[in-house]
């Protein structure tokens, strides 16, 4: 394996033929994963993982191949797969290559050499240090389902022979843990995480207390009785829940006729309160990245503003096909074709903490977790329908904990049905820029 | 079909491997070759091409596992690769043992047409028939997506017990979504097959049918109402989808979770823990079902397995690491996505018997409920034993008949309670669409089935009241 994966990757680009466009992009990345259980190395895992995606496009056809390995021999199979594919697929004059469009990115610093060399007792001592903080915060902690530590190093290259030339490289950790709570017969089982660019900026103390409170505040739940009600929702699960919408507001699914906000820009589709853009620019953001996966820069796209749709995401095919230009949210990987997607989800917050949020709430639940969000949603219709477990709301006071329960509504609906947005705005693991939310009038079905 | 490694290769890996003094080594490598085509909005948008290859080696030292893997199957880098699991568990015993290679045993299977013997344009030729056919099933049908895959699987797994032993997994499926458009808006359908088998998958099945069952379950929801709120009786139709099974106790029966205390099945092996017309079956061995296998991911020949007899719970589903400490053998269920990560238990192909009411007789003795034809996806949280999972084509039962269509959602339950809330087993089994089950990350391919059955207590996830 040769050191200098761009160069790799444009001598491949620079292979295409006369009418040919080719593009290349090429991974190879380092991971250690480490488990540990009851103060003890379950697993410990070290990972090596390279990727290579071609794809040729002839006379407005598309052909593509891609092999888990950098081997010269393999990558000059994995061309000759992609232009021997051209042929079956059938013409499509908006197909091609992203053109060069003179936006400067932004750098961001993702290196961290510490975190690269890191001894590996290091790694294990953290994970068993975030076992034994969970297991020593409350006496009904039994244990952990699994404490890890995780990290890796990679880079990534694109070219094409429209001559962008482009390289990523980034590190980062992350650290784990499910917690197992029990009284009498009953067991609970919470989960958190962090993730960092270097391993000094990660939290145990605070994923250890938040793991441990989302096991313990469920024990005793039950079955709530069917209503309706506001939901409070924690900065992650408001991720969720937005991540959902912003797949609704591809360029792809608008222009194949499976977006039901297709048309709709510039009117109002959701509550005044909510303000949200996709802005891979920002540094400070885990998911920040310096260019899209056709190598045009990432750019700030806002999505929704004071309730208002601003416009859909695209990248260079269905940009073409909307006669706009690319909003630089080509998302692929080495096995994949560009699709189309958010990746820094950054919200406008409100003013309040949470606590009041709560205070606020007549009759509502406190979600401590989603089930089924694949199951029980569907994009292009918008119905809604998710499994939930928490904590009921009565007279602006956490109450009762509740599970086996469900909350149902439209996605359409419940952007319409933001009641406020909280003060409390964090950077998540995730990536994402995300406040506490209050949906009100929802579906629960319980008993 | 030659081996991925040879024998003598094999030797000096696990010999490398157990160089720290480990108790266990393996050696898993994998080939993979796939081929996917894509039809959308009227084109075949991409014809792809995949091929992954490498090995993943795997040292134990009591509970401690050290693991690494590396796409490059040359002796230099297999090497180096046991070198850096062999560190990362360090042992007790024996430093440089060495390890005599058999061949274990296998159950090749013979596969009707490979994949690869048919051209590209044939498989593309599939795509356009379904589109064809969605189209033409209604006006209402605004967008077509047609999906071909194939892949070919081979294996060769290698432990320090001596054993060497291979397979050659070849899948095939074919899916088709559609979107119908109404007054009321937009709604979905879908249909797939799946089977681990070749291309002989459409002698068995017409494609046009399955396209027109994917465009009539999204015209049919068109005039779907609002699905009810609240605590229901539910009837589910033969081989619409054993994922309720799957969520309700297939995940909570896996040695790995019920040995942490993370299953409420842990601790109830002999105790009844279903409805006595409860007999559920988890088989890796199951004529081309697509959780089908020779042999799993750690070179234990594919058994069938009795989790659930009459209601009484008979056994858990295990993998190697779980079944060596336990002193008893694997039950097949130690699978992993690919050779870039650790086997772990997973199901296989998961289903409930047969019973003896015929399923007009089930309908028609209920007064009121919701019957789902068609189940989507599920997820279960194993230490309680609450799941959901989802109806992708359901109706409403009343007064014995089913009457109207009802839009999608999830349904909730507790898998104990459920289990035990059976009163219905018809006897129209039939296997459901081949799916993906997640666990930590990893895919795999997992079969399931149910015959027509009865059962109360689950909570419908709608929003009428």
């Amino acid at each position: 394996m040769t050191d200098d994966l761009l160069a790799v990757a444009v001598a491949v680009a620079g292979s295409a033929r006369n009418g040919e466009q080719v593009d290349v992009m090429m991974s190879r990345g380092r991971s250690t994963s480490v488990k540990v259980f009851g103060g003890e190395v379950e697993s410990f895992t070290s990972a090596q993982s390279s990727g290579v995606g071609v794809r040729v496009i002839l006379d407005g056809r598309v052909g593509f191949a891609h092999a888990g390995s950098l081997d010269a021999d393999v990558v000059a199979e994995v061309l000759r797969d992609a232009r021997d594919n051209v042929q079956f697929s059938q013409f499509d004059e908006w197909v091609g290559l992203a053109e060069p469009d003179g936006v400067d990115h932004v750098a961001h610093l993702q290196w961290n050499d510490d975190l690269v060399s890191m001894d590996p007792a290091a790694k294990i001592a953290a994970a068993i240090d975030l076992e034994r903080r969970t297991c020593g915060l409350d006496p009904r902690v039994t244990g952990v389902r699994t404490a890890a530590w995780s990290d890796g190093a990679g880079e990534v290259a694109y070219a094409s022979s429209e001559g962008i030339a482009v390289l990523d490289r980034g590190t980062s950790c992350s650290i784990g843990v499910q917690p197992l709570a029990r009284d009498g017969d009953e067991t609970q089982i919470g989960s958190a995480g962090d993730a960092a660019r270097s391993a000094g900026a990660l939290d145990p103390e605070r994923v250890a207390r938040d793991a441990v409170e989302r096991a313990t505040r469920l024990l005793g739940g039950a079955k709530p009785a069917s209503g309706r009600l506001a939901i409070v929702l924690e900065p992650r699960l408001v991720g969720s829940l937005l991540g959902l919408v912003s797949g609704m507001l591809d360029g792809d699914s608008v222009l194949k006729g499976r977006s039901p906000f297709a048309g709709r820009v510039g009117e109002k589709i959701a509550s005044p309160l909510l303000s949200v853009a996709d802005d891979p620019t920002r540094s400070e953001s885990l998911g920040a990245e310096s260019w899209d996966g056709e190598g045009l820069a990432c750019r700030r796209n806002p999505l929704i503003s004071g309730g208002v749709l601003d416009g859909f995401l695209h990248n260079s095919y269905t940009a073409r096909r909307s006669a706009t230009s690319s909003t630089g949210s080509a998302m692929r990987g080495p096995r994949s074709l560009p699709g189309v997607g958010a990746r820094v989800l950054v919200m406008e917050p409100g003013e309040r903490s949470f606590e009041q949020l709560v205070e606020s709430v007549d009759l509502g639940l406190f979600v401590g977790s989603f089930a089924g969000l694949h199951s029980g949603v569907n994009p292009v219709s918008g119905d809604f329908s998710v499994g939930v477990d928490g904590v009921m709301i009565r007279g602006g006071s956490l109450a009762e904990a509740v599970r086996e329960a469900t909350i149902a509504s439209t996605l359409q609906r419940l952007l319409l049905d933001v009641v406020e947005i909280g003060g409390d705005a964090e950077w998540l693991p995730s990536g994402d820029y995300l406040a506490s939310m209050v949906v009100g009038d929802i579906a629960l079905s319980g008993a | 079909m030659p081996d991925l490694i040879d024998s003598e290769t094999l030797q000096r890996v696990l010999g490398a491997a157990l160089s720290t003094g480990a108790e266990w080594a393996e050696v898993f490598a994998e080939d993979r070759r796939s081929t996917g085509a894509v039809l959308d909005d009227g084109k075949v948008e991409e014809l792809t091409s995949g091929r992954d290859r490498g090995a993943g080696i795997r040292v134990v030292v009591g509970d401690s596992t050290g693991f690494a893997h590396t796409s490059d199957l040359s002796e230099a880098a297999l090497l180096e690769t046991a070198r850096i699991a062999a560190q990362a568990a360090r042992g007790a015993g024996e430093a440089g043992r060495t390890v005599q290679l058999r061949a274990g045993e296998s159950t090749l299977r013979p596969v009707g047409i490979y994949p690869d013997d048919i051209g590209k344009a044939r498989k593309v030729e599939l795509l356009t028939l379904a589109d064809q056919a969605a189209r033409t099933a209604g006006s209402g049908i605004t967008q077509v997506t047609a999906r071909y895959s194939d892949s070919r699987r081979r294996i060769q797994v290698a432990n320090s017990e001596g054993i060497v032993v291979g397979d050659d997994q070849v899948r095939t499926l074919l899916s088709v979504s559609c979107v119908a458009t109404g007054d009321t808006g937009m709604q979905t359908g879908r249909e797939s097959v799946g089977h681990t088998i070749g291309f002989e998958l459409f002698d068995r099945y017409d494609v046009e049918d399955l396209a027109a069952t994917a465009a009539q379950r999204a015209l049919t929801k068109l005039a779907a109402r609002p699905a009810p709120s609240g605590q229901m009786t539910v009837v589910i139709g033969s081989g619409g989808g054993g994922v309720m099974f799957h969520e309700a106790c297939g995940h909570g029966l896996e040695a790995d979770l019920v040995e942490k205390g993370a299953s409420v099945f842990a601790g109830r092996l002999g105790e009844l823990v279903a409805s006595p017309l409860v007999t559920l079956v988890d088989d890796g061995t199951l004529g081309g079902e697509w959780g089908n296998f020779g042999i799993d991911d750690e070179g234990h020949v594919a058994q069938r397995n009795v989790l659930i007899e009459d209601g009484v719970l008979v056994d858990y589903m295990w993998d190697g690491l779980r079944a060596r400490k336990e002193g008893r053998t694997s039950s097949g269920n130690g699978r992993r996505q690919s050779y870039q990560h650790l086997p772990m238990v997973r199901m296989t192909n998961t289903y409930l018997l047969g019973g003896s009411d015929s399923p007009e007789d089930i309908i028609a003795d209920t007064d009121s409920g919701v019957y789902i034809a068609h189940l989507g996806g599920g997820q279960v949280n194993t230490a309680t034993g609450d799941f959901v999972f989802g109806m992708t084509e359901a109706y409403l039962i009343e007064g014995g008949r089913i009457t109207e269509p009802l839009r999608e959602g999830n349904l909730i339950g507790n898998g104990p309670a459920v289990l035990g809330n059976i009163d219905a087993v018809g006897n129209d089994f039939a296997m459901g669409p081949p799916g993906t089950c997640g666990k930590d990350g990893q895919g795999v391919p997992v079969g399931d089935g149910v015959p027509t059955l009865r059962v109360h207590g689950l909570t419908i996830g709608g929003t009428a009241a």
